[in-house]
């Protein structure tokens, strides 16, 4: 079940490399230098170095115990990546991807963002590093994480606005893709989530996949040796892949959470897994949301982390294969368990990782106390306060 | 596919024979509208165009530059399907025996099924197809249903593809091999890049007399024509150019505008 390293850079009959021929010897290059540091010993004393003492790894998998009893069901446990560095799971992918550039000698970091966090996790792991970054956000986005958009000009990284498509994650990838191909010779793109052409994929689960085995660990201090089950939001599926890889072989219930944004049955959601059939975009073969003629369909989602019409290649396999299964939380529960989880346990989630606490909510009272569901609560919801206040007094 | 049977190889044979190079021309189909991409394809023929390239928009043009991506997104606006697209096709092979090569993204020929794709093309008239997102490594299927219906698949290579993946690429490759002039995306560049001239020798010299080499991605005058063609192109390719100058003539001249436009870059290729 579990594929460490694809050599044909497929997950079964997902993922590969759609790519302009132009970008074809800087995927090489990627996939080599990986490859060649991934195992290596100071490569990874140095990520660890950064992880432990920049970012604030490892994160508590702390018990949420008022919001269980108020369930009155499972335990459940939240792994708290909303207490990393720049307040979410993204910063262990940049660091480890902003190492890796600069030991190939790139001096420039281009980036793609949705909710922003991405961004930000790119503009700090660059500040840190000494490096230059720039990052293509939509102009929707901006404009409903423009906190965000801040952060980034005050980490002196330079935010370019894209204006076309439907001006989200989708167009930013697009628009990260055309700037790569041009500045191809000393760019190196820092995509955040487990999407894009073969290597990315594996290269961002891995970097992830510190946030699943912690978990296990910590599991040990609760006297289990895995979770019962697990829950992580799924966009393009970083955070979730992250959680789920370590524990593909062991007997845990996976489930992956997709955002049905207004309901699966209108249309307006980016329940990719749940309502989407197979083909080709930003450089992989992979479940997507398109009309019968092959657009790509606009999205929607409240979280602008999950607005997007993909997903990572390693999640259409596992769905496929049938070991995790991927529900979805439209836009209403989600700001219901945002709101939950505030009230009860003092911590402000993101929207995106709200999508998992609603799930958790839903299955929690179908189980028994001894069971233990662990959810991924991958970011803080600071930068989704201003969108649940429109929203709760639009409709509650 | 047999090389010797196609349009598109009997065309660069007739050119060779008169010494002269192929003039290719890229529009947005429906763009626009579709009768001005009628308007236009009857000028590039009488303008003496030898291949015409009909590029189908897709959502997500990561390859291409401003100018392709507003057609596109403007095409698409108007809800151009590619059932309609295969009818235009059609329509111009009942007026003409030019070659017709479609431009597009993989997602729209894998979402039809590239077997159905390619039937229904070849049906049509469409001699070959070009996708800047198909690689040659997750081509098998894709060739496999190009060769069954006798469709020259195009494949383009860069200033920066080694030496041992030109040759590649070069077998895989029937009609012509397109060569992106610059690191970009598609679209009007000012000037002629030495790495450009460079790449287009390599090339000419790895891939050897047998298939042709058209070079394309900001070439826009009958000045960028001279100078491919004086270093060794087998073919040029106009697209951004032309969209531009479509979109600045108003309707009713879009035939003859097109038409001169082309002969002046037609009269750099002898």
């Amino acid at each position: 079940m579990k594929i460490k390293f694809p050599k044909d850079g497929r997950f079964g009959e997902f993922g590969g490399k759609y790519i302009p021929e132009t970008l074809v010897p800087a995927i090489e290059e990627l996939e080599s230098s990986y490859l060649r540091y991934k195992n290596d010993q100071s490569f990874k004393k140095e990520l660890n170095y950064y992880l432990t003492e920049y970012a604030g790894r490892p994160t508590p998998l702390y018990y949420a115990k008022n919001l269980s009893e108020k369930i009155g069901g499972a335990k459940i446990y939240l792994k708290r990546e909303d207490l990393l560095h720049g307040g979410a799971h993204k910063i262990n992918n940049t660091l480890g991807q902003a190492l890796l550039a600069k030991r190939m000698g790139k001096t420039r970091i281009i980036a793609e963002t949705g909710a922003g966090q991405h961004g930000v996790a790119t503009a700090m792991a660059c500040a840190c590093l000494g490096l230059k970054a720039e990052v293509y956000m939509g102009l929707r986005d901006t404009v409903r994480q423009r906190l965000n958009v801040f952060r980034m000009n005050l980490l002196g990284c330079h935010v370019h606005t894209v204006e076309s498509g439907s001006q989200t994650l989708k167009d930013a990838i697009n628009e990260a893709i055309r700037d790569w191909i041009t500045n191809v010779n000393d760019t190196y793109y820092l995509l955040g989530s487990a999407v894009g052409p073969h290597p990315y994929p594996v290269m961002v689960r891995d970097f992830q996949s510190i946030i699943g085995r912690e978990i296990l660990q910590q599991m040990k201090k609760i006297g289990k040796s895995h979770p019962d089950t697990v829950i992580a939001c799924v966009g393009g599926g970083s955070n979730a892949i992250g959680t789920f890889y370590p524990m593909i072989d062991t007997d845990t219930e996976i489930i992956g959470v997709e955002a049905a944004g207004e309901g699966l049955e209108t249309g307006h959601h980016s329940a990719t897994l749940n309502a989407g059939s197979k083909g080709v975009l930003h450089g992989m073969m992979t479940y997507l949301l398109q009309d019968t003629e092959g657009q790509i369909k606009e999205t929607h989602s409240i979280s602008a982390g999950l607005d997007y019409p993909g997903v990572g290649p390693e999640h259409s396999y596992l769905k496929d294969t049938r070991r995790v299964r991927y529900a979805s939380a439209t836009d209403d529960e989600v700001i219901r368990a945002f709101l939950l989880l505030t009230k009860t346990e003092g911590i402000i989630p993101a929207l995106e990782s709200a999508h998992a606490i609603a799930h958790a909510v839903k299955i929690a009272k179908k189980k028994q106390k001894s069971d233990s569901i662990v959810v991924t609560l991958s970011g803080r919801g600071d930068k989704d306060v201003e969108v649940v206040e429109e929203y709760v007094k639009k409709n509650f | 596919m047999s090389r010797k049977t196609s349009r598109i190889n009997k065309k660069f044979a007739e050119l060779a024979q008169k010494n002269e190079k192929a003039l290719i021309t890229y529009l947005m189909v429906g763009y626009p509208t579709q009768k001005s991409t009628f308007d236009a394809i009857r000028g590039l023929i009488r303008g003496g165009a030898d291949i015409i390239e009909l590029g189908f928009p897709f959502s997500d043009p990561l390859a291409d530059g401003p100018v392709i991506q507003n057609a596109s997104t403007r095409s698409l606006e108007k809800n151009i399907k590619m059932g309609q697209f295969l009818a235009m096709a059609r329509k111009i092979r009942k007026e003409s025996d030019i070659p017709l090569v479609l431009m597009t993204y993989t997602n729209l020929l894998y979402r039809r099924g590239y077997d159905r794709f390619f039937k229904a093309a070849k049906t049509a008239g469409i001699d070959g197809v070009i996708t800047p997102d198909m690689t040659i490594e997750e081509s098998r299927e894709y060739l496999k249903a190009a060769k069954k219906h006798k469709i020259d698949t195009i494949f383009l290579v860069s200033p920066n593809t080694t030496k041992p993946r030109l040759r590649k690429i070069a077998r895989q490759t029937t009609g012509f091999l397109y060569l992106v002039s610059v690191f970009g995306t598609t679209g009007v560049r000012t000037k002629i890049q030495n790495y450009t001239i460079n790449a287009l020798r390599n090339t000419k010299k790895t891939v050897g007399a047998g298939l042709p080499v058209g070079i394309g991605f900001g070439v826009s005058t009958p000045n960028d024509v001279k100078h491919y063609v004086k270093n060794g192109a087998d073919a040029v390719i106009i697209g951004s150019a032309l969209i531009r100058l479509i979109e600045k003539t108003p309707a009713s001249e879009i035939e003859s505008k097109v038409a001169n436009f082309a002969r002046k870059l037609k009269a750099e290729t002898k």
